[in-house]
């Protein structure tokens, strides 16, 4: 009965997008204000019935009704409640569901909450959000029905990937998922202000806290994203340049892009005719990376197997939709008025550099990302790993760090540089002071984490600037965001340097009472003892670590085994244990025994890293996304709002 | 300066830059890019000896030998139509068994052997073993270094 209803909701949900598109579109073509007020009801419904249909997936989940196939690929009656719950999402037909229901839902608060634009330009925005859904709801209805039924109910299902069960990773897809979402709200604000010729600070600021949102979202995806890959594969990485970590960070690198062209359109009501080119390229990248993902052309940890058929479906409604968007570009382009003047010496002309370079780093990392597919399209199999995006996108997001230094110390529309001739020399010296310390005491470093290290010290003290000379308390939120977001860059980036450029690794097989040596730590092995988890089995060892001052910490390694399901074979997950210290994280890793001749077993395979500063990277993510938040709420002015209703209460209390 | 030639400059700026970029690119990719190959075509003496590649094959049964030092192993790694003696010191992935899929990253010895120094296990949802002879699909990037 629930995955009838389901389905039945969705159709529904699906019928109400049809009535948002064409009410609009009759409404911009006739201007019967009648028609206009059914727009906004109609996508707040479409919202609401369409979460509702993703409850009754989750309903499904929970209860283990093994009549659904979609439970039965992906659940198990014995899987603790939180990975039942998630996987309702952790699958193709049921991420697609997930998809919709953002996209509904921010459908609903653009249709309740935005007072900003002009009544018509909104109800575009609408009809393009509903064009949007319209194509979703065509795609999971009739090629990946997550409410299918199976004609006769198999006793359990087959589980979920033990590799996945991990309480991060439950949360990572719906994260990313908002995040590309947003950027879809934003392609339909663009589609909206195109269609009734409204393109100035208006539209611009109406589009910014979905930007703003889905960036942090984005941000915090990739950032839990990158520690999961890190704790969860045992491989001691944090970043490979696999295809899906890069169909994430593309999107990404738009949205940043887009987020300041979009402040310089809000703020100067310049680059116009870029913004809204932005937020299609956006919109279209965040289309690219689910279609690369979904339709199984690059494989990875995420991918579901996928049939052709449903790669073909995405690939015509992203042709539809980027190729319907671009047309109207070209036809609109023209009409988008001259924006403001400004000289290449500004905040404006900085920001154009910005968004050359990061739209340049977006364009070589989709580049490798897609040239292997293309390859093989030829005959050729390829794969391109982390020596060439380092070597690509390693030197321009350093060229970047740059202008993120000069950038906020410029003022709009034309500057004389003085400011930047009296505050840049501290951050200066602060960069030679990185310089020349690795130089003389760092022993041998790369070139790249190297000038990645002296960059940071100088944008960690350059992006600071900002604040200088100004009443603390009085300084707007954006500024502090903008602040905060940019140290976060300088935090992740001296991470990073750090830990590629210092990180030690001993690799052994060792006997139980053994000490190993790495960095400065002696580690101890005592032992392994099995135990056992709710689903599985486990090794686990246990390591005593103890550093130069004294101080010892115990570690727990594990290899934990899955039971196979439905008759497979057993699955095996490898739990490092980490230990974190101010100057980064020790990083254990168990392998596998290791049998003497006679059979028994008599040592165990251990791989030990020190990894300095490592966890500086995610710091900056989190340092970023704050940031990033901070700006949100000053520009959704909740703290003015509350202030002022604050001054009102004081002042009640004393009349 | 009027505002169209400032408007050319910065078009001229930034198609330079693409122009660069691409430049870039294409020299970095010719570079760092590594084919990918399976038995069979190295056996066919695509592979040069000490080039960069990856090799992409089963693990074929009973092949699996550790040495004495506990940390390195040998197998052979086979397409159906040939086999490649395998070498790799570290810790193999979890998914990493005999009849799977595997990949490799690393370089051919001059006596044959290909000697990797990363190994990536198929990782995909639902176990499924790939087609004897065709390449394992779903290949999911967990390096064992």
């Amino acid at each position: 009965m629930i995955a009838e209803l389901g389905l039945a909701l969705l159709w529904i949900a699906a019928a109400l997008a049809c009535l948002s598109l064409v009410a609009g579109v009759l409404y911009i073509r006739t201007g019967k204000d009648d028609l206009a007020a059914l727009v906004r009801p109609a996508s707040v419904a479409q919202g609401v019935l369409t979460a509702a249909a993703f409850l009754l997936l989750i309903t499904l989940f929970v209860r283990s009704d093994m009549s659904v196939e979609l439970v039965v690929r992906n659940s198990h009656s014995l899987k603790p409640m939180l990975f039942k719950v998630a996987g309702a999402w952790g699958n193709h037909e049921g991420s697609m569901l997930l998809w919709l229901t953002i996209l509904g839902l921010s459908g609903a608060l653009v249709a309740i909450f935005e007072k900003r634009l002009r009544n018509d330009t909104l109800i575009a925005t609408l009809a393009a959000q509903a064009a949007l859904s319209l194509g979703f709801f065509a795609f999971l209805i009739f090629s990946s029905n997550p409410f299918k039924r199976l004609p006769i109910a198999p006793p359990d299902g087959q589980g979920l990937n033990p590799l996945l069960q991990d309480p991060g990773l439950a949360f990572h897809p719906p994260t990313l998922y908002i995040g590309y979402v947003g950027i879809s709200v934003a392609f339909s604000f663009a589609v909206g202000a195109l269609v009734t010729r409204e393109i100035g600070p208006a539209f611009a600021r109406a589009m910014r806290p979905w930007v703003l949102g889905s960036w942090i979202f984005l941000t915090l995806g990739i950032t839990a994203g990158s520690y999961w890959a890190y704790y969860e594969l045992g491989w001691g990485g944090w970043w490979f340049w696999d295809p899906v970590e890069n169909v994430s960070l593309i999107p990404w690198l738009a949205g940043a892009a887009l987020l300041h062209s979009v402040s310089v359109t809000a703020t100067r009501n310049a680059l116009r005719a870029w913004t809204v080119m932005l937020a299609v390229i956006a919109f279209s990248m965040s289309m690219v990376g689910t279609f690369i993902v979904r339709s199984g052309l690059l494989t990875s940890v995420h991918s579901f197997a996928v049939d052709p058929e449903r790669g073909t479906f995405l690939l015509a409604l992203m042709f539809i939709y980027i190729g319907g968007a671009l047309t109207l570009f070209a036809f609109r382009a023209g009409a988008v008025a001259e924006g403001k003047k400004f000289a290449l010496l500004s905040r404006e002309g900085s920001l154009v550099i910005n968004n050359l370079l990061l739209t340049t780093i977006l364009a070589l990392v989709l580049l490798g990302t897609l040239y292997p597919i293309v390859a093989e399209a030829m005959g050729e199999k390829i794969s391109v790993g982390p020596p060439y995006y380092n070597k690509v996108a390693g030197p321009l997001a350093l060229i970047l760090c740059l202008v993120m230094v000069t950038g906020p110390l410029l003022s709009w529309r034309k500057d004389d540089g003085k400011k930047l001739w009296s505050r840049l020399p501290v951050a200066v010296f602060a960069a030679a002071l990185v310089l020349f310390g690795l130089i003389l005491f760092g022993g041998k470093v790369g070139v790249l984490p190297l000038l990645g290290m002296t960059v940071a010290g100088l944008v960690g003290v350059a992006s600071l600037a900002p604040l200088w000379g100004r009443n603390l308390r009085r300084t707007p939120l954006p500024t502090w965001g903008m602040v905060m977001a940019h140290f976060g860059v300088a935090v992740a980036l001296a991470g990073m340097g750090a830990e590629s450029a210092f990180i030690k690794e001993r690799l052994v097989a060792a006997a139980p009472g053994e000490t190993v040596t790495v960095a400065d730590f002696s580690v101890k092995f005592a032992g392994v003892k099995p135990i056992a988890g709710p689903n599985y089995t486990a090794i686990e060892g246990t390591l005593v670590a103890t550093t130069p001052s004294g101080a010892s910490f115990t570690l727990h390694p594990a290899a934990r085994t899955f039971p196979g399901l439905m008759g497979g074979p057993p699955t095996e997950t490898n739990e490092a244990a980490l230990l974190t210290r101010p100057g980064g994280q020790l990083y254990v890793v168990l392998g596998q025994a290791v049998t003497a001749p006679d059979g028994s077993i008599d040592r165990y395979q251990l791989r030990l890293w020190w990894k300095p500063l490592v966890w500086w990277i995610w710091l900056g993510g989190a340092l970023i996304a704050i940031g990033a938040t901070l700006s949100l709420l000053g520009r959704a002015q909740l703290l003015e709002i509350w202030r002022a209703r604050r001054a009102r209460k004081s002042r009640e209390r004393f009349a | 300066m009027k505002a169209k030639h400032q408007r050319l400059i910065l078009a001229l700026v930034a198609l330079g830059g693409v122009a660069g970029a691409g430049v870039l690119a294409a020299s970095a990719l010719r570079d760092e890019a590594a084919y990918f190959r399976t038995p069979a075509e190295v056996k066919a003496g695509k592979a040069e000896v000490g080039e960069a590649m990856r090799l992409g094959a089963m693990v074929a049964a009973g092949s699996i030998k550790r040495q004495s030092d506990g940390l390195t192993i040998d197998f052979v790694a086979t397409d159906g139509k040939a086999s490649i003696p395998v070498q790799f010191t570290g810790i193999v992935p979890d998914l990493f068994a005999e009849n799977s899929g595997m990949v490799a990253d690393g370089r051919m010895r001059a006596d044959g052997v290909f000697v990797a120094d990363r190994i990536l296990a198929k990782h995909d949802e639902r176990y499924m073993p790939p087609q004897m002879g065709e390449m394992p699909k779903n290949m999911k990037l967990v390096p064992g270094e």
